[in-house]
């Protein structure tokens, strides 16, 4: 490996970093108009249960294509859902950053969410394994598809009025 | 003083008068969600005396198959032996406590306890253990298998009890068998099996969740974000109280069926009758694959679920297109699982339909669950104000008809609570 490289491969992750945060800042703040317009249309928002890897043949969390996508924010902004009128707070941290490939424009990111929810001055803490799929487009990216996986997804949750 | 508020229990005079607590003209009394002792009593009297849900036969798909499950407080593991028959067995072992198993399901040949090594057959008994000889030459391994459960099935439905004398699970069940038969029918001619579950945990009391599942009262308050994300004929067939069509029946011993789409009540009636349009995509993908009209029809028409929902007293319920089981944890604590259930050797698009469907309304992240949580967590904490008001399960009993099997109510009476709440009473003071 060069030093070339490496510069090049540190810029990625920097780029790639500081757009996760920006999606990450986003979903705190429930911006989620601005967040709809961070996907390729045809990609997938995924929670999968356990470590199941073909989404579509099992049961997830939330599996979300384009459509699916824009109703969960309508009924988070529509304020009919009791659950989500008012929302959860939430504070949400993602570190550990790992470009795992790059294929033509294609970048995979791996990455730790820690995420803090408070309702009701109960504060619940969840953490994740996170997968993004970016396509890098002349301003920046665009996300293809994105796998969270909570730590015990296959165990008792709860209910969530905010997207991870 | 410290010792007279100890002994409170059923024995003092509040616990002693269950009219006070739920009193025949169908209101409950506030300690009923959040009095500790009293939900002791009721672990006791209530889900050690009756029927529980187990499992699915789907979940223990061959021999050694095994999945962790709790009857009331109580963990235990579901297993089929060699021989396919399916046993529970507390998951304690008969040494010193520890549990046998942590493993949520799988396969096994036997059972191992971590702690000192005691092995365990897939029927409980105690095969062997490290030097024995410290027991005596009397030690019986005949009397140290696991704690084992009676255990019966209907339709695939795996129930246990620690209760001996209990009658058996058909006559439990009564005219819910009829219901249940019913409700497999979404298995479009194929057998039901468990495709996976949504679970999460409420802190409210657990009759909070039994009062819900006929309750179609709240349907189109807590639940219009969701039908507002349908598409106009399927918010057409969800708005069932508008319609007026359906009804709530006492079935007995606890259990109630709320109506709610009666042109849905028999999956094999009106198979001629047009497709709806949202199924008219996986009808053509089903014909391409090669299944004649017929039973692509019949598929078709058993892929959104029955039009249904059937309460069993004490922890399970079948609900539309899916299972709904409850186990009290506390008794301000509740965990809740929603079972998908799809088509066992069925094509694999009408399945990924069911799973869509599923996600779509249930679980941590569905449209619906995380509104009935939030009115379940809400019911909690209004009963922390107002003591002395009780909570109201008299709805619709001013023109309750007698039906085919018991007292009969429009589509959002609480029909299904009394129902609930008699049994409780009847099992409280047995």
């Amino acid at each position: 490996m060069t030093a070339t490289k490496t510069n090049d491969d540190l810029a990625l992750l920097h780029k790639a970093s500081a757009f996760l945060w920006s999606e990450a800042d986003m979903l705190d703040a429930k911006d989620y108009d601005a967040w709809l317009g961070l996907w390729m249309p045809g990609g997938r928002y995924t929670m999968p249960i356990g470590d199941s890897e073909d989404f579509d043949n099992a049961l997830n969390l939330c599996h979300d294509d384009d459509k699916m996508r824009r109703d969960r924010i309508a009924r988070f902004q529509q304020g009919f859902s009791i659950s989500s009128a008012p929302p959860a707070e939430t504070v949400r941290t993602l570190s550990r950053f790992v470009i795992k490939a790059v294929d033509g424009d294609e970048v995979t990111v791996h990455s730790a969410e820690h995420l803090i929810e408070d309702k009701f001055g109960r504060q619940r803490v969840w953490a994740a394994n996170v997968r993004h799929m970016l396509v890098a487009t002349g301003d920046g990216f665009r996300i293809r598809n994105k796998v969270v996986r909570l730590l015990n997804s296959d165990g008792m949750l709860n209910s969530f009025s905010y997207l991870f | 003083m410290l010792k007279k508020e100890k002994d409170m229990s059923l024995a003092m005079p509040r616990f002693r008068d269950l009219d006070a607590l739920y009193s025949p003209d169908a209101k409950v009394a506030t300690p009923m969600y959040e009095d500790a002792d009293l939900f002791k009593e009721e672990m006791e009297r209530i889900f050690r005396r009756t029927w529980v849900w187990v499992a699915h036969d789907s979940e223990l798909p061959d021999k050694g198959s095994f999945k962790l499950s709790n009857v009331g407080l109580e963990p235990v593991i579901v297993v089929r032996d060699r021989k396919g028959v399916v046993h529970v067995l507390v998951n304690r072992c008969r040494h010193r406590a520890a549990t046998v198993c942590e493993v949520k399901k799988g396969k096994t040949s036997s059972f191992q306890c971590p702690y000192h090594g005691w092995g365990y057959g897939l029927d409980g008994s105690l095969r062997a253990l490290p030097y024995p000889e410290q027991y005596g030459d009397d030690f019986s391994k005949d009397s140290h298998g696991l704690l084992r459960l009676r255990t019966e099935s209907y339709a695939g439905m795996i129930f246990a009890t620690f209760n001996e004398e209990i009658e058996p699970l058909a006559d439990f069940l009564g005219p819910v068998r009829k219901w249940i038969d019913l409700f497999m029918k979404q298995g479009g001619g194929f057998p039901i099996k468990v495709l996976g579950e949504h679970q999460f945990t409420v802190p409210m009391n657990w009759k909070i969740q039994l009062e819900n599942t006929t309750d179609a009262y709240h349907f189109p308050v807590v639940h219009k974000s969701f039908m507002q994300s349908l598409d106009g004929d399927t918010e057409e067939i969800f708005n069932f109280l508008e319609t007026g069509k359906g009804y709530v029946e006492d079935l007995g011993n606890g259990h109630s069926v709320m109506v709610m789409i009666p042109e849905l009540v028999d999956l094999d009636q009106n198979l001629d009758e047009p497709i709806p349009e949202r199924f008219l995509e996986l009808a053509q993908e089903l014909r391409e694959e090669g299944y004649p009209e017929d039973q692509v029809r019949k598929i078709v028409r058993a892929v959104g679920g029955a039009g249904f929902n059937l309460n069993l007293f004490p922890n399970v319920s079948f609900s539309l297109a899916f299972f709904r089981v409850l186990t009290p944890v506390n008794v301000e604590r509740t965990d809740i699982r929603h079972i998908a259930i799809g088509m066992d050797g069925g094509p694999a698009a009408a399945n990924r339909m069911r799973l869509r469907l599923h996600e779509h309304f249930q679980g941590p992240m569905g449209f619906g669950s995380p509104d009935d949580a939030e009115v379940w967590e809400r019911v909690q904490r209004g009963t922390k104000g107002g003591e002395a008001l009780s909570v109201l399960v008299n709805r619709g009993m001013v023109d309750e008809q007698q039906g085919p099997d018991g007292p009969l109510g429009h589509i959002s009476a609480e029909t299904g609570m009394r129902a609930a709440y008699a049994m409780w009473k009847r099992m409280m003071s047995a």
